[in-house]
């Protein structure tokens, strides 16, 4: 069953489009990440859905309610962390929870149930003002305040921007496990490599979804073979070269390595080895590599703009 | 890249107080070099960058850089530096042509120099038809490759990139990431802090820090191999849990 | 429901009472501004510093200084030689008035029934140099007076005998005028720029757009919002009126009752004004200007606390008809005052009324339920 059923949605700002006609749903108890940069509408979107935006154009139903007109219902009903930290920086770990349960009719107490795994962490800091937490434990806060009247469908708004690994781990830990509570999570994300950790994505630019699918279908998705190429001269100097090539077909520094695809079909790596030491390039190593989501989104944001 | 060191500290320290923010930091950066300053919030990056930058003097230890010493000539350092970060860069309200004219007169340069390295830049990056818009008005993706344009203008020996790349799309964080190869290719050194791990894997080496120690040091290769892991996420989780990891 | 607005009010006072510059706003300005107002900005005609240029030195010149001098209104300054000595004195700024006897002077008066003496006043302050004037010359007809009636022991011809009576504010003290025009403008301050402050605060951070996302309706989130500031007003409020009472004697003639509920009254339309103000501004920064620039400034200047309405050209007369706080400061007045009871104060208190619910109307229309 389809929680949230999203069909040619627009929104402009203006000039601006943020929103370009986008469809959608997300299944009942489902990960859905929205995957892209800043400026791809994923806040935008999220907004719309928990009512706090109202969309120019198309069809918005979420727990088979329109946003529009039946706000009182979703906002009884979901859970919301925004982008940026929004708890008071001068109250304390205990007083932000308080207050998010008086206003959604409830106590920590009956709660508990839900957000121990997650507040247990947290409660050694209870006294804490919420400014003086790190990083990670201001997410954990932010997390159970959003989740303390039991909500059905969860909207997080980028958790793990600017958020170190460790603590980024954590949190997708906490996600995963809120599973077995049958809640609904809507998550963005501008990190590429979060996407395998939800059921299904859609990636998204400049107010577009480029494509929705579960991450394993998005990463196979690449549509030429892919190699991963280093040489000892590194990596500005084989870009140099390779841009030169005749048979490039598109090159990209991809961590320590570059992302090479080329305009053949065949298996090209004896030939462009041959050619790189020629132009005087040495250990060389080609491989051929599985793609990533990373690798599809660039792939597909250039034929976006094509 | 040579083994000229462009930086280098030894036991460098900042004490706010009985809490020591950075705890005895010895490392160096080699002229050319692209070196990734990796570590959680609060682990004390933003603290030693500071002292590099001439912005806040030492407790103790020793530092040079770009040959200057950070503790008696903080003046000259700014000079030979260049500093952008994802939250201040640029002059929203002015434009393109208004933000070079400011920042570089700011580091000195003469009116020929400002028209011709200006001009230079506009071509480069293809901008010459919103050179007179507001900066608001360019596209997000172009404003970090325009702030580190900017930063880079007075030639700098060193510009020190602070989370440059924060939720920018693959392509033009990749673009991004070729104009500082280019940069460092032409012998600029570049010192970028970041907590995007993939990021660190573009740099030659890293240095990563957690409570105010550098806890880990070398190159993604060697830290990835000592680790036995795939990625730097994992070396970066392994490192900020306390596993054992020889300094140097 | 009633919870959820304990909740929000609980968290409204955490805020406050964790923001020492809250605080110091709410209570230390309320104090500074009485004091100020009550001690040093002074319209009262005490201690004035004078110079005398006596070139009789006989027994009327002398009395004359005497009795001017035995007041509580004028020091003596020095005695001076020439009227080059009080230029000069004037210009230090060592005197504000000077007094001219000149040569003969009671030989002139005996002679002639009548003398000369020159009153000179430091006009830079108009209001002041005519105070002063005015006061050394009642002193010297009083003199004048006593001296034709010991003397003669009858009234001197077509002297008519005025009295003017000094009502509501017999002494002519000025802080009997500043005390309730400071209660106007600090819960004017307090009220609106706190309010406007506190809910713009919550924008800026973010956390609004939580509160927005919750089930919780926006009256809720304002009436949450406004009642600590509507109870902090009313500690202020009576805090100033403790102050002027026991410090500087300021009585309260009228009911305290009609009072309070006056000022709660007051206090709505301006926390009205603030969630309005909040409605308007996106920042801090802009609702603090807004506060400022827009509400503070009007109710100073235009709302009868420094100058006299009636005396405004027409277009500031017109605006101050639409400042609320041009009516409240007419009640407090007759209340505390005059003693007034509602019936003489009925049409302004119907006027705050009307812009209580047309503020409040306005603004609750205005408030955004959602974020754009």
């Amino acid at each position: 069953m389809a929680v949230i059923e999203v069909k040619n949605l627009s929104k402009n700002y203006g000039e601006v489009e943020a929103l370009k006609s986008i469809s959608f749903e997300v299944n009942q108890n489902e990960i859905f990440g929205l995957i892209g940069p800043d400026g791809a509408g994923k806040s935008t979107l999220i907004r719309i859905l928990n009512s706090l935006i109202l969309a120019d154009k198309g069809e918005v139903s979420v727990m088979g309610k329109d946003p529009n007109k039946q706000y009182q219902y979703i906002r009884n009903h979901i859970g919301y962390m925004p982008g940026r930290f929004s708890l008071y920086e001068d109250l304390s770990v205990k007083e932000n929870l308080e207050f998010f349960a008086t206003i959604f009719g409830t106590t920590i107490k009956k709660s508990y149930n839900l957000i121990k795994d997650i507040y247990q962490q947290i409660e050694p800091f209870n006294d804490r003002k919420a400014g003086a937490l790190s990083g990670g434990m201001k997410q954990k806060l932010a997390l159970c305040a959003a989740l303390i009247h039991y909500p059905k469908v969860l909207f997080l708004d980028e958790p793990t921007t600017g958020v170190d690994p460790v603590s980024r781990k954590e949190f997708w830990q906490i996600i995963k496990g809120l599973h077995q509570h049958n809640i609904t999570i809507i998550v963005s994300t501008p990190y590429m490599d979060e996407a395998d950790l939800c059921d299904r994505v859609a990636l998204m630019n400049e107010g577009e979804i480029l494509r929705i699918d579960t991450p394993q279908n998005v990463a196979n998705s690449f549509d030429k073979p892919l190699y991963a190429l280093e040489a000892k001269e590194g990596n500005y100097k084989l870009i140099k070269a390779l841009r030169a090539y005749s048979f490039l077909d598109s090159v990209f520094p991809f961590g320590e390595k570059l992302h090479y695809t080329d305009k053949r079909e065949n298996d090209i790596k004896a030939e462009l080895k041959k050619h790189l030491t020629e132009e005087g390039f040495s250990d060389i190593s080609i491989e051929k590599i599985a793609s990533n989501t990373e690798d599809v989104f660039i792939r597909l944001m250039n034929n976006q703009k094509q | 890249m040579n083994s000229e060191k462009i930086i280098e500290t030894t036991k460098l320290t900042k004490a706010f107080g009985s809490f020591k923010a950075v705890n005895e930091i010895t490392f160096d950066v080699k002229k050319g070099e692209i070196f990734g300053f990796l570590g959680a919030n609060g682990a004390g990056k933003s603290t030693a960058m500071k002292m590099l930058t001439g912005l806040l003097s030492p407790t103790s230890g020793e530092a040079t850089v770009a040959g200057f010493d950070v503790f008696t000539q903080q003046e000259k350092i700014k000079k030979n530096i260049g500093y952008m970060s994802q939250k201040f860069s640029l002059y929203d309200d002015l434009s393109l042509l208004e933000n070079i004219k400011f920042f570089g007169g700011i580091y000195g340069l003469s009116k020929e120099q400002l028209n011709e390295r200006g001009t230079a830049m506009i071509e480069r990056l293809g901008l010459a038809d919103v050179s007179h818009k507001l900066l608001k008005e360019v596209p997000l993706g172009w404003k970090q490759k325009i702030a580190f344009s900017v930063a880079t203008l007075h030639q700098p020996k060193i510009v020190f990139l602070d989370e440059p790349t924060g939720g920018v799309d693959p392509i033009t964080r990749r673009q991004f990431w070729e104009m500082i190869y280019e940069a460092a290719d032409n012998g600029t050194t570049v010192f970028v802090t970041t907590h995007y791990m993939d990021e660190a894997e573009y740099c030659n080496r890293i240095s990563m820090m957690v409570d105010g120690r550098i806890a880990g040091y070398g190159s993604p290769k060697e830290l990835k191999a000592d680790f036995k892991t795939e990625n730097m996420d994992e070396v970066f989780v392994k490192i900020a849990r306390g596993e054992n990891y020889k300094l140097q | 429901m009633f919870d959820r607005l304990k909740g929000i009010i609980k968290k409204e006072f955490y805020h406050i009472f964790r923001d020492q510059r809250t605080l110091l706003i709410l209570f230390g300005i309320p104090i500074v501004q009485i004091v100020l107002f009550g001690f040093a900005i002074s319209n009262e005609i005490k201690n004035v510093k004078i110079a005398v240029l006596d070139q009789s030195k006989d027994e009327h010149s002398s009395q004359i200084i005497d009795k001017v001098l035995s007041t509580s209104y004028f020091d003596l300054d020095s005695y001076v030689n020439s009227l080059d000595d009080i230029n000069d004195a004037f210009q230090k700024g060592r005197i504000k008035g000077a007094l001219v006897f000149p040569p003969k002077f009671s030989e002139t008066l005996r002679k002639e029934n009548k003398a000369d003496v020159q009153i000179i006043s430091d006009a830079t302050d108009p209001n002041t140099g005519t105070q002063i004037g005015n006061y050394l010359l009642l002193q010297v007809q009083q003199y004048l007076m006593e001296h034709e009636i010991t003397a003669t022991s009858t009234l001197p011809p077509a002297l008519i005998n005025t009295e003017v009576e000094m009502r509501y504010n017999p002494e002519l003290k000025s802080v009997y005028m500043f005390v309730p025009g400071l209660i106007t403008i600090i819960l004017m301050l307090v009220c609106t720029m706190m309010t406007s402050i506190a809910i713009t605060r919550e924008k800026e951070t973010g956390t609004m757009e939580v509160l927005l996302a919750s089930p919780m309706h926006a009256s809720i989130i304002i009436l949450g919002k406004v009642t600590p500031y509507l109870l902090l007003s009313f500690v202020n409020a009576s805090l100033i009126i403790a102050l002027g009472k026991f410090i500087f004697e300021v009585p309260v003639l009228g009911s305290y009752v009609l009072l309070i509920g006056e000022i709660i009254l007051y206090c709505l339309v301006v926390l009205a004004l603030g969630i309005f103000v909040s409605t308007v501004a996106e920042t801090q920064q802009l609702a603090l200007m807004i506060s400022l620039f827009a509400l503070f400034l009007p109710t100073m200047l235009l709302s009868g606390f420094i100058f006299p309405i009636e005396n405004m050209p027409l277009p500031l007369q017109i605006v101050s008809k639409i400042v609320p706080a041009t009516y409240f400061n007419i009640i407090i007045k007759s209340i505390m005052l005059k003693g007034a009871t509602l019936n003489f104060i009925l049409k302004e208190t119907l006027i705050l009324i009307g812009f209580f619910f047309i503020l409040m109307g306005v603004s609750i229309k205005r408030f955004k339920i959602r974020l754009e």
